[in-house]
């Protein structure tokens, strides 16, 4: 099974680099983009018998290793 | 005493700490690969700079899982004085040994020069022969430095006295453009609420003797020399006490 996990800063945390994207898109002409925030994609290819069983896997390795809770998120797909 | 310095992946300090250590304070240290079980009677560690692992995933996220980060974790729970160091700050502070995060330079920046810092706090094993208030002048080289905590924590952090150092001007003054990298309150080190681990992100290692520039970071270690040996008296000072009882 495949899943798909996002990470992205807090609400509260400011992210430099997704502000200075946004500054250049601005250059670019694009000022109808409003917010950029930078974040974290990673695919597990995985065993788990069941998407529940293969979502419960993703979100464990995301809270022990992929995100750092104290300034990161995170959301799981499964397919 | 001995100190012991952990060498991961990607470390490029270690010798510059060795060299302190041995050279110019004359104390033994040994050289500790991460993938060792313990820390061969080390009475101080120090976790020293560089880019463990690539800096993949974030600073510090994967060496945090060294085999040897369970007795370091060990040794600080048991009261032993442990430092790290820019990258050594980033794994303490991945692996929860201190509290909050390291997010990338407020400017984006690797920023690799002078600076000062303040000393806030002498009450810890690194600090302990720095007057209050002291300036150091130290370098820095990093592009993760820039120091976060949520309000509430970072609330308990100031309330439990646990900033040791701040980014300040040549005079002591916290101001905006002496701070480096956007660290909330100027924060350039904190340590632990039992205070015996502390991490920072300017290197004192580097500005141990006057050809490199500086020699304010000698303090630092030579704070740790002089509490392990205060505790060494302090822990024999009970057993000879009982040894006259019995004489008694």
């Amino acid at each position: 099974m495949r899943a798909r996990v996002f990470v992205t800063l807090k609400p509260s945390v400011f992210d430099p680099q997704g502000r200075t994207i946004q500054d250049a898109l601005h250059s670019l002409g694009y000022a109808g983009i409003q917010d950029v925030r930078q974040g974290k994609y990673f695919e597990l290819d995985l065993a788990a018998g069941s998407a529940d069983q293969a979502r419960a896997l993703a979100a464990e390795v995301a809270d022990k290793l992929l995100a750092n809770p104290v300034i990161e998120s995170y959301r799981v797909e499964v397919d | 005493m001995k100190f012991a310095i952990i060498v991961f992946p990607g470390s490029n300090r270690d010798h510059d700490a060795w060299h302190v250590a041995t050279h110019v304070l004359g104390e033994s240290a040994e050289l500790l690969y991460h993938k060792e079980a313990d820390l061969k009677g080390a009475d101080v560690v120090i976790l020293p700079g560089g880019f463990s692992y690539g800096d993949y995933l974030r600073t510090g996220a994967i060496a945090r899982f060294s085999p040897v980060m369970g007795a370091v974790r060990a040794f600080a729970e048991r009261g032993g004085p442990v430092i790290g160091i820019c990258n050594g700050f980033q794994i303490l502070i991945e692996s929860g040994l201190l509290p909050g995060a390291l997010l990338r330079n407020r400017d984006l920046k690797f920023i690799c020069r002078f600076l000062h810092v303040r000393v806030d706090q002498i009450d810890t094993p690194f600090t302990r022969r720095c007057r209050p208030g002291q300036v150091l002048r130290l370098p820095v080289a990093h592009g993760e430095g820039n120091y976060f905590a949520e309000p509430a924590a970072l609330r308990a952090l100031e309330a439990n006295r646990q900033v040791i150092f701040r980014y300040t001007d040549a005079t002591g003054r916290v101001t905006d453009e002496d701070n480096p990298n956007g660290s909330i309150n100027a924060i350039a080190g904190i340590c632990n609420e039992a205070r015996n681990v502390v991490g920072l992100m300017p290197h004192p290692e580097d500005a141990c003797e006057a050809a490199l520039g500086s020699t304010d970071g000698l303090v630092v270690f030579e704070s740790v020399v002089a509490a392990v040996a205060s505790d060494v008296r302090a822990a024999a000072r009970p057993a000879a006490v009982t040894a006259a009882g019995r004489q008694g």
